[in-house]
């Protein structure tokens, strides 16, 4: 058995009186695409911010690449090789995608011209290549998207987390991004991404895991967590998995 | 080399008009401007690239004018020695203003407030330290002759001030293309998403604190220098630090003429001002303040932003 790339141990995040994320243990192996499911406000964009560092958890650890990076800030993570994109885009409004995905890229690549090159590169991957001139203020949402994707790949992460970069793209938008998906993984990054486009969850993912107020409440296979009654409460409410079951699923 | 050409010919056409400027107030005039420029190339680095505004610059300028005076006029050092040491001071105490004010997590109109803060307590202390001379402020001896870096006539000074605005432009462009350059512009930009990409957003900031304030340091050493004079309302009194701001954000936040143009062109309108309105006291700030909500309403981008946009239309028209 290989070590885990990440590891949280009893991970708990409270904003005020809201307890965010409520006591997550979680084991992550090298390699695959997971998902993370969840009603909204469950809590998964904070689980991000804790495993990336954008947010500092209040008991509990991280562990990432054999390394304990509980106290280390946001881009000291992204050194160690986490990588991530935002829920809410947060491109440099001022910069052209090209200067935006080079940030990315200078982490690894100190030479201007190297950078600029690699950056160039990772936005021609998801699908920005004919636009790397454009402000990045001007781009729509699907391209907003692809950049933070680039941005946070130009990085040259060992684990990358996905925040919903599906949500508020067409159909065939959503098709055009599964292959991307597939292809980082296949060149080995480690890929977590949150979801609400289900089929999609079900084509990459191998492995999920399901939040719901703050806590893991299922795992497994996307098939069975997604018949696990519990889970299907966390959406619907209290008693759906029996209505449904029953086969009604109204009133 | 051509994206250093753009500075060559205005570096040139500086030069050329340096050598035209005979006149004792024509150059005189020069002078004070381009010192502004400079100071104006500090200011725009931490606040056009990195988005800093600082409000109190005139502690960078005030300290470098007053180690430049003090150094010679009290320990009889020499006087590039002393200019250098300015400069250095200037830095350090961009080190210290910088990590107090980030390590504190200070943004925005935070930040402003607590550099105009700094600023003021440095006036306040210079105007009754004894080592400053106090209310008298410091004179250095005057003894025009090249080895005390005192010249006969403006010229001189003028030549200098252009090489190291030159420089500074230079400097500018080089940061620009640099990987600090894009960190700073990305830290200005948004600093959550920057910091999740590796940059080190505190360092990045106090890097530019430093250059900011060395910059700027250079001009108030320099100022020291041409007027040797100093006292607490020269170096460290809020008109500097206006001045410094103005000038890149009338000529073009963030870019590197932008200092340059904005001082060139406060200091024209405030010499057409005073041939209009006389010598009212007070009217270049007025003038100031009307001109800057001018160029914030009209050309966030300043006048090199409107010009690039003038020329920009006018091709587009032609073709
Ligand atoms: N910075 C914050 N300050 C206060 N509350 C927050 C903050 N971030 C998230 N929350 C709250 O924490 C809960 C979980 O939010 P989030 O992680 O964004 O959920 P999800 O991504 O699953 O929709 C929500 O109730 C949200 O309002
Ligand atoms: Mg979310």
């Amino acid at each position: 058995m290989t070590a885990p790339l990440l590891v949280l141990e009893g991970l708990t995040k409270r904003f005020g009186g809201l307890t965010a994320i409520d006591g997550v243990s979680l084991t992550l192996p090298c390699g695959g695409v997971t998902g993370i499911i969840g009603p909204n406000g469950a809590g998964k964009t904070t689980l991000f911010s804790l495993i990336a560092g954008s947010e500092r958890a209040n008991t509990g650890r991280v562990l990432f690449d054999g390394g304990d990076v509980t106290r280390l800030p946001a881009n000291a993570r992204a050194v160690r090789g986490i990588g991530r994109t935002f829920q809410i885009t947060q491109p440099f409004a001022g910069m052209s995608v090209r200067e935006n995905v080079a940030v990315g890229a200078y982490l690894r690549h100190a030479r201007r011209n190297d950078a600029l090159a690699r950056a160039a590169e990772i936005a021609e991957r998801v699908g920005l290549g004919g636009r790397l001139d454009a402000p990045a203020a001007s781009l729509t949402v699907s391209a907003r998207k692809r950049l933070e994707v680039a941005r946070a790949l130009a990085t040259e992460p060992k684990l990358l987390l996905l925040d919903e970069i599906l949500a508020g793209l067409n159909p065939s938008e959503v098709r055009e991004f599964a292959p991307v998906v597939r292809a980082l993984s296949a060149q080995g990054i480690t890929v977590m991404m949150i979801e609400h486009v289900m089929h999609a969850v079900m084509n990459l993912c191998a492995h999920l895991y399901v939040l719901a107020e703050g806590r893991l409440i299922a795992q497994g296979p996307p098939a069975e967590v997604t018949r696990d009654p519990l889970v299907i409460e966390s959406y619907l409410g209290k008693g759906a998995a029996a209505r449904l079951a029953r086969g009604g699923g109204h009133g | 080399m051509r994206p250093y050409l753009s500075i060559v010919i205005v570096a040139l056409a500086l030069a050329a008009l340096a050598s035209l400027a005979h006149s004792n107030t024509l150059a005189n005039s020069l002078v004070t401007a381009t010192i502004i420029a400079l100071a104006g190339y500090g200011w725009n680095l931490l606040g056009g690239y990195g988005g800093q505004y600082s409000f109190g610059h005139a502690a960078f300028f005030g300290a470098a004018a007053y180690v430049d005076a003090v150094a010679q006029a009290r320990y009889g050092v020499n006087a590039y020695a002393a200019f250098v040491l300015a400069t250095a001071a200037a830095a350090l105490v961009g080190v210290v203003i910088g990590y107090l004010s980030f390590r504190a997590g200070l943004r925005g109109s935070y930040f402003a407030l607590i550099t105009l803060a700094f600023a003021e307590v440095m006036r306040v202390l210079a105007n009754a330290a004894g080592i400053t001379g106090g209310a008298a402020g410091t004179l250095i001896r005057l003894a025009p002759s090249p080895s005390h870096f005192q010249f006969v006539g403006r010229q001189p000074y003028l030549w200098i001030v252009l090489v190291l605005v030159t420089l500074a432009m230079i400097a500018t462009r080089a940061v620009e293309r640099s990987r600090f350059g894009a960190y700073l512009v990305a830290v200005r930009e948004n600093e959550a998403a920057a910091r999740a990409l590796g940059v080190d957003a505190l360092r990045v900031k106090l890097q530019a604190i430093v250059i900011s304030a060395a910059l700027t340091g250079l001009a108030g050493a320099l100022y020291a220098q041409y007027f040797l004079f100093v006292d607490a309302s020269i170096a460290f009194g809020p008109w500097i630090s206006i001045e410094a701001l103005a000038a890149p954000i009338v000529g073009g936040l963030g870019t590197v003429f932008g200092p340059l143009v904005g001082a060139l062109a406060l200091d024209g309108f405030g010499e057409a001002a005073h041939a209009v309105a006389g010598r009212t006291p007070g009217i270049e700030l007025a003038l100031y303040g009307a001109l800057l909500v001018l160029v914030v309403a009209v050309a966030r981008d300043g006048l090199q932003g409107l010009a690039v946009r003038f020329f920009a239309a006018r091709r587009a028209g032609a073709a």
